[in-house]
């Protein structure tokens, strides 16, 4: 029986996810022994016919032809791992779908006539199924590695579903907003990242994106107990992982309020 | 009772500085407070130096600030952050591996504390089924209580039956006393090794009245708790309540985040992850903390047992204030306060079972 194959796909995205697995500098030749890598455009060009049992996809879905393209790869893919914030919920290119995009398309462009834009970018769960996903603006090295290492045993990978708040506790980092010192997106961002900014002291941004239990309403009164304007709450929850529905409804209502005002 | 036998002893500020090193030259590694990132945490001190001399707390739901005390005083302050179970029953252990047990002293564990060491104790080290790396840990630790008397803000151990005197489960047991006679340590022991580091303390016997004032002091701290559970049956109370409407009141202030679980000195749950390296010569496995506002903590074949975030804050209060009897034949909760001063969102247990009672009452 040959190697396991293993595609690495890019769709849009600014590649830095791509650039984690080429950051697993001691780990790398061990991958590249496992696996027959296929498809990998940061890394080889290299480009070999499917099938794959695994295909890692960075990238929103953000024209028709990426909306096409995905199919083919879900069709001839075994396990499809969806990876990093674009890949997951559309990632910073999503802030598009909050404004106007034709706008946006004549400012920036002398000829916009010649793009093909989809009305929304979109996570790729939105476009075909996707069997995990792996959080983060960037990913997180070890879970990829623990995702790549859990699929070549046949292993279910661990990915922790709640809140970064575990994360710190288990590791023994003071509470950002019980103590007063950060705004902190944790309570509602999906554990992964190890707690690395609340570990600086710096406030978790929520590049992992809301965890399965996020609840962003409950985190709005907390924040502007820290002092922040519903304005800054709004820009807190659309960045990276703008358009995650709950992120999104959270934000939109905040925004609401004031219209209404 | 608590300071009439053994009459107690007492040292100075420099004898717990040697308590320290005592235990150390004994092959102990102390842990206790120590102030780090704006709290005050447990760990390993160097030496009694890195006690948190003269830092107090000020705590509320959801709310922890650090502050300077106009006394020079140790142990008053009420629970940070963390509790032992860090030590006992830590957040990530591998379990497929022999662990080399250390000898820890624990200075400054608190009657609450102590009560939930006992809860531990009755949990993972019972028959007929110990953990084996529990017990082993636990064999080794020698305790240094501290009597509680000043209690914070978040605190309703009073109303718990927990505190604020230690009764039991340690070794030696310290009561702080400031002001006139300086600042100095009623000592009492609990135990053969904490009779034997008393031997080797400088130390001189109390007199009548400083006895008196640490009984006054004790006594007056169980009068001025920041908080209180509602004199009622609680294990009834909480069993009436399934049904009741107030959990999703609760869950649209509920982060589920799982803090609560987390700094709960009794709350136990793990759950267990394998791990093999991409050549797959080394398999490992981990048990890490869980808690039970995680989705998958109730996962079974075809979903999540427990969807919604009411259902989940009900599971956890309703085991610790009512299952937990059946299940362990004492309360879960022993009144330290930590999930009100450490919940982001300042949910309060004790109001939430105040609330469950009211609603019962008028209904």
């Amino acid at each position: 029986m040959g190697k396991p194959t293993l595609a690495v796909w890019k769709f849009t995205s600014c590649d830095g996810c791509q650039l984690t697995l080429l950051d697993c500098e001691d780990e790398l030749l061990a991958i590249a022994d496992a696996v027959q890598i296929k498809h990998f455009p940061e890394a080889t060009r290299k480009d070999l016919p499917g099938p794959f049992d695994v295909s890692l996809v960075e990238g929103s879905i953000s024209t028709p032809a990426e909306a096409e393209r995905i199919k083919r790869i879900r069709e001839e893919t075994g396990t499809l791992v969806a990876i990093g914030a674009c890949a997951t919920s559309g990632g910073i290119q999503a802030l598009r779908n909050f404004a106007d995009l034709d706008e946006f398309q004549r400012i920036i462009y002398p000829h916009p006539e010649f793009l093909h834009s989809l009305e929304q970018v979109a996570p790729i769960a939105a476009h075909v199924d996707v069997d995990y996903e792996l959080r983060g603006c960037p990913i997180d090295k070890r879970q990829l590695l623990g995702l790549l290492s859990a699929l070549l045993k046949g292993r279910r990978p661990d990915l922790p579903k709640g809140a970064v708040c575990n994360e710190c506790k288990q590791r023994g980092v003071n509470c950002l907003l019980v103590e007063g010192k950060e705004p902190c997106l944790g309570p509602i961002t999906q554990a992964g990242c190890g707690a690395i900014c609340p570990s600086y002291n710096r406030g978790c941004y929520g590049c992992f994106g809301p965890s399965d239990s996020a609840q962003p309403e409950a985190l709005i009164p907390v924040l502007s107990r820290l002092g922040l304007a519903d304005p800054d709450i709004v820009r807190m929850l659309r960045t990276y992982n703008a358009a995650a529905p709950k992120l999104a409804a959270a934000g939109d209502r905040l925004e609401g309020a004031h219209d209404d005002a | 009772m608590l300071f009439d036998h053994p009459l107690p002893e007492v040292i100075d500020r420099a004898g717990l500085d040697q308590l320290v090193k005592l235990l150390q030259a004994d092959g102990y590694t102390v842990v206790g407070p120590t102030e780090r990132d704006g709290a005050l945490v447990l760990d390993e001190l160097a030496g009694g130096a890195d006690l948190p001399d003269g830092i107090g707390v000020e705590t509320g739901a959801g709310h922890y600030r650090l502050r300077e005390r106009a006394d020079g005083a140790v142990f008053n302050h009420s629970a940070g952050p963390q509790s032992w179970k860090q030590f006992v029953h830590p957040p990530r252990q591998r379990v497929d591996a022999p662990e080399p047990v250390r000898r820890l002293a624990f200075i400054g564990v608190r009657p609450c504390d102590l009560a939930a060491l006992a809860i531990l104790d009755g949990v993972l080290g019972a028959a007929p089924y110990p953990d084996d790396r529990y017990l082993a840990r636990r064999d080794q630790i020698f305790v240094v209580a501290v009597n509680c008397v000043e209690p914070g803000n978040t605190c309703f151990c009073a109303s718990t039956g927990t505190g604020p005197a230690a009764e039991w489960g340690y070794d030696l047991v310290l009561t702080e006393q400031e002001g006139e006679g300086g600042h100095r340590f009623l000592l009492g022991t609990g135990s053969v090794a904490g009779e034997e580091i008393l031997d080797r303390l400088t130390h001189r016997t109390a007199t009548g009245g400083e006895i008196r004032e640490a009984r006054r002091a004790v006594d007056d701290a169980a009068g001025s708790m920041g908080r209180s559970m509602p004199e009622t049956d609680l294990r009834g109370l909480l069993n009436r309540a399934r049904g009741s409407e107030h959990w999703e009141q609760v869950a649209n202030r509920c982060l589920a985040c799982a803090n609560c679980t987390m700094v709960c000195p009794t709350c136990f749950c793990t759950t267990v992850e394998d791990a093999t390296d991409l050549e797959g010569d080394n398999a490992e496995r981990w048990q890490r903390w869980d808690s039970c506002f995680d989705p998958d903590f109730s996962y079974i074949h075809g979903g999540a047992v427990r969807k919604s975030v009411g259902s989940r804050y009900r599971q956890w209060m309703s085991h610790k204030l009512s299952t937990w009897h059946d299940q362990f034949g004492t309360s879960g909760c022993v009144g330290c306060g930590r999930c009100i001063a450490w919940c982001p969102a300042g949910i309060d247990i004790t109001a939430e079972a105040a609330a469950l009672a009211e609603k019962e009452r008028t209904r």
